[in-house]
């Protein structure tokens, strides 16, 4: 989809093999391969924005550990700005930042502040260049009045932002970033997407992000890539995610009294009813409203709610329409 | 007896946690018998240049080197026994979680280091003291009254052990950072325990001291009771004094303790 | 830079610094009171008298003492490995060994050096040595080459962790046993041992053939005299083969992930 001189991040038949040795007896143990990226290929280009989901073991961690140059893969080519990761790892690190989600980068009893000297001597970046980009880090992701505090006494979303400016001191131009909002409340998440969007809109960031939360990818890639069992299932616009695992989003209803099940036009249908409140699940591509109307037309609301798909769900129906098909 | 099958199982729970990790099991095995080569030679000179040091003869002495090394793990002489586990959940404050458990919390601990105890001497213990009984000479007893006479001394010394480093745990309800405590007790047992020398070789006042302190039920009364240097009824008799009473001090803390939980509420 | 900021760190509890610096310097100190009470029942072990034991005992601990202060922290790799935060360390442009060594780098660990100086002044203090320029040269020559022997010592354990995360403690074995070992005079302990720590694992070059020189006593294995004056190519040598180890370790460890 991109051409030879645009890809910025080439991933071409790539794969993982793994050897587990498994105990079966008392002594014996049986050595068994396991294939945890086969044969992916795909490309990207400076400055996009790719949302990398998948259910976990599916090969995700894997394949961000072979593009910082972590992991050596099994077979294939793999290159990033021009770079083998495996064999220059070092080179490379200068010009990615990576942030692992559950894993902080931070030093845990020193201030936040003393974190950021290390990187800036480490990544040997220019004086001028690291004041401009910490200043800019920290008035974008709010870090103000925080640098002098000792990283184990900052909350989860606060130490997050911390990590995610300590991967971009230097300025890198492919950022990883590993479940960056797992376990934030909605303020920070909200914080750190935009940051995001801005990252990449001024600066031309090359982002790819692994998720379980699909607003992260509705609210910032234009594209998503998903992977299961260590292939590609699918690659484009989440809209066209939607369409091809025909996910669900769920209306939750409060009415003011029990009723039976209200009557809805499909393909929306009530899923589940439990005293007062329904469950209605319609197509994630419609939109809410005019099923919010009707319902509010013909009973009596008290309070509403939608949920939206998560990932697992929409891949589940993926794999059931590719069984039935 | 419904409790005392409650701590048999907390015991059991204890020896199979420690079983899992074989490969750093086998690790220690070998670390052991090299620590143990060492010192044999340095014992052996030692007995050369002054037979009956202490006592003992020459295999005495050498005997005395493979206990030491069974024992090391066993006795959690160099760490490594519950009281990290039990001072780390003091920190994080989830031992009030254990004080409201209808166990008691003295008894459940004890339980689990015993356990973890048994595990170490047949994991780590016995294949350093096989290695050393056939590559050198020892002197070990013919008959089987002896060696059941020893492995009493043995679980008596196991309860020594644990009554120390209870104590030493329980510090941290008023430290917080109990890393430094357990230090000091570290090298304090390794010393006063004869690792690095029987204590009957100590010279003098200091030699008199230390056969009197606790850690000497450790290492050197199983091993006077093995190698029929010591009678086993006197032996049971210092050993069980000092378990009472390191018992029944760690009772005491653990009580003001306990208060001290209930008051500031965890 | 990145050991300046362990060492703030473990500021940040001081009281936990002061205690545990001491226990260091206590609990070594210890082993040597363990020595003074067997000379205190003997007058000489193996024909080394307690000032010459001194000797061996201050150079190997402070050859030690500064090969752990360097790089002590090596055993935690196991643990970075288990816990998967060695990623960390390879996404970022410095070589990971000399991240691995700064790791919890900690003052703390002076405590071992000092109590091995004092009981090397000690030594120096009370042994009879007939002092000639060679001689002279050869003590700050065998105290770093020893240094760096043990630091091989070290990372070739390290590099061991990556295949075996659990048994990080055979490296114990030849670190601290290794120190231990070299505590005594060679005469104490068996041919076939002295040879394995000659010709295979050269530990002897960190103290016993050099001293046995300074000291002007002959080598249990009849060496001609220039090899005490050896270390420095063994010190290289054996730097070599605990980087080849290295490499190997990191490379298996990015091949099958963990």
């Amino acid at each position: 989809m991109t051409g030879v001189d645009t890809a910025f991040i080439e991933v071409d038949r790539v794969e993982k093999v793994f050897e587990v040795r498994r105990k079966t007896g008392l002594l014996k143990r049986e050595r068994r391969q396991v294939r945890a990226v086969d044969a992916l290929s795909f490309t990207v280009a400076r400055g996009e924005m790719v949302g990398y989901i998948g259910p976990n073991g599916a090969g995700k961690s894997t394949t961000i550990k072979m593009l910082t140059g972590i992991l050596t893969p099994s077979g294939g080519r793999l290159r990033v700005a021009g770079i083998d990761p495996s064999r220059e790892r070092t080179r490379l690190a200068h010009r990615i930042g990576v942030v692992f989600g559950q894993r902080t980068t931070l030093w845990w009893d020193l201030p936040l502040i003393d974190s950021y000297r290390l990187m800036h001597r480490m990544y040997r970046i220019p004086d001028a260049r690291y004041r401009e980009n910490l200043d800019r880090c920290v008035e974008l992701l709010e870090l103000d009045g925080l640098l002098d505090v000792p990283v184990r006494q900052l909350s989860l979303g606060q130490r997050m932002r911390g990590d995610i400016a300590a991967a971009l001191l230097h300025d890198p131009e492919v950022l990883y970033l590993d479940e960056p909002t797992i376990g934030l409340d909605v303020v920070s998440k909200a914080r750190v997407r935009g940051f995001l969007r801005e990252l990449n809109a001024e600066r031309g960031t090359t982002v790819l992000l692994t998720t379980h939360d699909l607003q992260d990818i509705e609210q910032l890639c234009s594209r998503v890539m998903v992977i299961d069992h260590g292939r590609l299932m699918y690659d484009g616009p989440l809209a066209g995610l939607h369409e091809a695992g025909e996910s669900e989003r769920t209306l939750v209803v409060d009415l003011e009294r029990e009723l039976p099940p209200i009557e809805v036009p499909a393909p929306a249908r009530v899923v589940r009813v439990q005293g007062p409140r329904q469950w209605v699940a319609f197509p994630a591509s419609q939109s809410a409203a005019p099923l919010v109307a009707r319902i509010a037309a013909v009973c009596p609301l008290v309070d509403l709610s939608v949920r939206e798909p998560d990932i697992e769900a929409v891949i589940a129906k993926m794999y059931a329409e590719k069984a039935t098909a | 007896m419904g409790s005392g099958r409650l701590y048999a199982a907390v015991t059991a729970g204890g020896f199979r946690r420690y079983a899992t990790y074989r490969a750093a099991t086998a690790a220690g095995v070998f670390t052991n018998t090299v620590f143990g080569l060492i010192l044999v030679y340095v014992y052996l000179a030692l007995w050369d240049e002054r037979p009956h040091l202490g006592g003992y003869d020459q295999a005495q002495a050498v005997t005395y080197v493979w206990l030491g090394q069974a024992f090391l793990s066993t006795l959690a002489l160099g760490g490594g026994g519950v009281e990290g586990e039990l001072m780390e959940r003091i920190r994080s404050g989830d031992i009030a979680v254990d004080l409201y458990r209808p166990a008691d919390l003295q008894a459940w601990w004890l339980a689990a280091d015993m356990g973890r105890a048994l595990f170490q001497l047949l994991g780590r213990g016995v294949v350093p003291f096989a290695f050393g009984a056939l590559v050198f000479p020892v002197a070990l007893p013919g008959d089987v009254l002896t060696w059941v006479a020893f492995l009493v001394a043995v679980v008596l010394a196991m309860v020594v052990s644990f009554g120390i480093r209870f104590l030493v745990a329980l510090s941290a309800f008023w430290l917080m950072d109990g890393t430094g405590a357990a230090q000091a007790a570290w090298f304090l047992g390794y010393f006063c325990s004869g690792m690095l020398l029987p204590l009957n070789a100590f010279p003098g006042a200091l030699g008199e001291v230390v056969r009197a302190l606790p850690w000497s039920s450790m290492l050197q009364a199983p091993a006077d009771v093995l190698l029929g240097e010591a009678g086993a009824l006197p032996t049971y008799a210092f050993q069980a004094g000092w378990a009472v009473v390191l018992l029944a001090a760690g009772r005491l803390v653990q009580t003001a303790a306990t208060r001290r939980v209930v008051v500031q509420g965890g | 830079m990145v050991a300046a900021m362990w060492i703030r760190s473990t500021m940040a509890y001081r009281a936990s610094f002061v205690l545990t610096t001491f226990g260091n310097f206590a609990a070594t100190g210890l082993d040597f009171v363990a020595i003074m009470l067997m000379f205190s029942r003997v007058d000489a072990l193996g024909g080394y008298a307690l000032p010459e034991v001194a000797f061996l005992y201050g150079l190997s601990s402070v050859s030690f003492g500064l090969a752990d202060l360097a790089i002590g922290s090596m055993d935690r790799l196991g643990h970075r490995v288990r816990d998967g935060t060695l990623d960390t360390l390879l996404v970022r442009p410095a070589p990971v060994l000399a991240q691995v060594a700064a790791d919890r780098f900690g003052l703390r660990r002076l405590g071992r050096v000092t109590q091995g100086v004092l009981v090397l002044g000690y030594a120096l203090v009370t042994v009879d040595i007939d002092w000639t320029a060679a001689r002279l040269l050869l003590m700050p020559v065998m105290l770093l080459s020893g240094a760096v022997i043990f630091c091989a010592v070290f990372v070739a354990g390290a590099a061991f962790q990556f295949v075996a995360q659990d048994a990080a403690e055979v490296s114990n074995a030849f670190t601290y046993g290794g120190t231990t070992l070299l505590q005594y005079p060679p005469t104490l302990f068996a041919r076939e041992l002295v040879r394995g720590v000659t010709f295979v694992l050269p530990l002897a070059f960190v103290n016993w053939l050099p001293a046995a020189y300074v000291l002007g006593r002959p080598y249990p294995l009849r060496l001609p005299a220039w090899m005490a004056f050896t270390p420095p190519l063994v010190a290289v040598v054996c730097a070599a083969a605990a980087g080849t180890a290295w490499r190997a370790g990191l490379r298996s460890y990015r091949s099958t992930g963990s």
